[in-house]
């Protein structure tokens, strides 16, 4: 038995160790880690959980991030309780991996504490990351703030465990700006988080052997199609099942999440749409126009994964001028999340302005001033009926004006 | 005793993929997980390789001998029972009963060379032939000792 971890009702801690926090509360069986800034605290203060005896389970240490979620995915399939952490290029070196556990429907649950994806090195906080799992198969759920990190880890475990779901859960934060800023944080105590999660319950586990099974089997062009299509509407059909969780941690501790945030939506005509703490300082620039009479909402972003498409649509189809926030380097395209967001608001009868700022590379700061200076070009665009800017626009960088592409309506 | 007898070429077969027995998305196996023996294998580890009840999901009841070019023969009056080719094999193709080797599963070698290659007898025990050269025929063409060079 593990021994007994004393917490308050509120605890000043970071997004690190909330996330770490979470993890012991879940009791896992099989820790599998290779450390990297900035998610390098989950698994070390999880290090010490087992050292000191907090957590019953193993710790297994790797060579590297790709035999981490190997190790991941064996100890899963084995028929345990599994997670990790991880960030940009280690997060990188897993893709191949998180594949295969997605494909095998293996419930593991992925911290990824973002950070940009180099080269130039970098160890600060973008999305590089978070945009390169979005077709892995995994659920991928935001984190704004180091209270939200706790609890979606926890959520994480429920839903992807869930026997209709059966899939694995990546928790996003965002590096060093929710993973390293301390805030207060109100902990569900150990038996009432233990209990929402439940035990875990294997399906087809390797270790049963009244019933040994194969694992990863090779299909070709004979069934490799139909299991895809098979872990799509999985993937498709665990909305619900997200839904369902989130309703019941509200009745467990009274903070409410959905799978697309909305705040001041009801009447706003301008509108940004963002992941991560970005949307916290998008909220407070909103706040503070709302009082300059502009009418100014944000749409956040909670769950990437599967993306919430007709939430999305319902969200936004009464704004005038939308701003899509990409904070990854496009790669010769429009950011990946605004063609997205896009292209849920094609199929909507008002078909609002859209635009689509690229930010905050390799952590550049994201400011309330450029925030407002955003949702006010969506006013100038929302008076004018068209787009009056260029319709990608990087923000936020030095030097000449960047940016592409002009509407063909102005 | 290279004709040993595995089930496996009994089982094959059964599990064919006709065009219309193939089952749709909604049909195939959560997550590609297939069973791999009928029923309880707790025992299996006492059991030999032609008496488990392998599923017909298990690759043991698929050949690979189509694969082959050229095949090992096994001549059991050179062999010292080293079992380095049962080591070695990366097919568990070598068929080995108590520490002694009885010959090679011509289902699931797939004629890489290497227990060959490891065979430590002079002459050696395993040797490549030809896929159509019959037993006898190749036992007949083993080579002789091979005799120590003068220094
Ligand atoms: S040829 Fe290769 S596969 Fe066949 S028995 Fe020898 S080592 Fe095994
Ligand atoms: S390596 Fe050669 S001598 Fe050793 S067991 Fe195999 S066939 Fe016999």
């Amino acid at each position: 038995m593990a021994e007994k971890f004393d917490l308050n009702d509120r605890e000043v801690w970071d997004g690190n160790y909330a996330a770490s926090q979470a993890l012991r509360q879940a009791q896992i069986d099989v820790v599998a880690a290779y450390p990297i800034t900035p998610s390098t605290p989950i698994v070390e203060n999880y290090g010490a959980y087992v050292a000191n005896g907090y957590v019953d389970g193993e710790y297994v240490m790797v060579e590297s991030e790709h035999a981490a979620m190997s190790g991941c995915v064996g100890a899963s399939a084995a028929g345990g309780r599994v997670a990790t952490a991880t960030s940009s290029q280690g997060f990188a070196l897993m893709v191949e991996v998180l594949y295969q556990a997605s494909g095998m429907r293996l419930p593991i649950v992925l911290n990824v504490v973002n950070r940009a994806l180099a080269s130039p090195l970098n160890v600060r906080g973008d999305h590089g990351d978070m945009y390169l799992g979005r077709d892995s198969g995994w659920i991928q759920i935001d984190a704004f703030n180091a209270q939200e990190a706790y609890d979606l880890v926890l959520c994480a475990f429920k839903i992807g465990e869930d026997h209709s779901v059966r899939l694995p859960v990546m928790v996003h934060q965002d590096g060093f700006i929710t993973s390293h800023t301390a805030q207060n944080i109100y902990p569900l105590t150990d038996e009432a988080a233990y209990n929402f999660i439940g035990d875990f319950q294997p399906v087809d586990d390797l270790l049963d052997f009244s019933r040994p099974v194969t694992y990863g089997a090779q299909t070709e062009e004979d069934w490799h199609f139909e299991h895809k299509a098979k872990q799509h509407k999985a993937l498709m059909d665990s909305r619900p099942v997200i839904d369902e969780v989130f309703a019941e941690f509200e009745k467990l501790s009274g903070r409410k999440y959905n799978r697309v945030e909305t705040y001041m939506m009801e009447d706003a005509d301008v509108v940004i749409v963002g992941l991560g703490s970005t949307v916290e300082t998008a909220i407070v620039a909103a706040e503070e126009l709302r009082e300059e009479g502009v009418k100014a909402g944000v749409v956040g972003i909670r769950v990437f994964r599967p993306f919430p498409f007709d939430q999305v649509r319902e969200a936004l189809k009464g704004a005038k001028a939308i701003a899509v926030l990409d904070r990854s380097s496009p790669g010769g395209a429009m950011g990946a999340f605004f063609n997205e967001v896009s292209a849920a608001l094609y199929s909507t009868d008002t078909r609002p302005l859209v635009t689509n700022y690229i930010y905050g590379l390799g952590g550049r700061d994201f400011s309330i001033d450029e925030a407002k200076r955003i949702f006010k070009e969506q006013q100038a665009n929302a008076d004018a009926g068209h787009i009056t800017t260029d319709i990608q626009q990087f923000s936020g960088l030095r030097g000449p004006h960047l940016g592409y592409f002009q509407t063909q309506r102005g | 005793m290279q004709d040993l007898h595995l089930c496996a070429a009994e089982k094959r077969g059964i599990h064919q993929l006709g065009g219309d027995e193939r089952v749709g998305w909604d049909e195939v196996t959560q997550g590609i997980i297939l069973t791999s023996f009928e029923g309880d294998a707790s025992e299996i580890v006492h059991q030999k390789a032609e008496q488990r009840h392998y599923s017909d999901f298990n690759s043991y009841t698929a050949s690979v001998a189509s694969w082959r070019v050229e095949k090992p023969v096994f001549n059991i009056d050179v062999c010292i029972d080293c079992q380095n080719c049962w080591v070695w094999c990366p097919d568990t193709s070598i068929i080995s009963r108590d520490k002694q080797m009885l010959g090679i599963d011509y289902d699931h070698c797939k004629g890489c060379g290497v227990c060959v290659e490891v065979c430590p007898t002079n002459p050696k025990s395993l040797l490549m032939f030809n896929e159509q050269s019959g037993l006898d025929e190749a036992l007949a063409a083993w080579p002789e000792k091979k005799k120590k060079e003068e220094k």
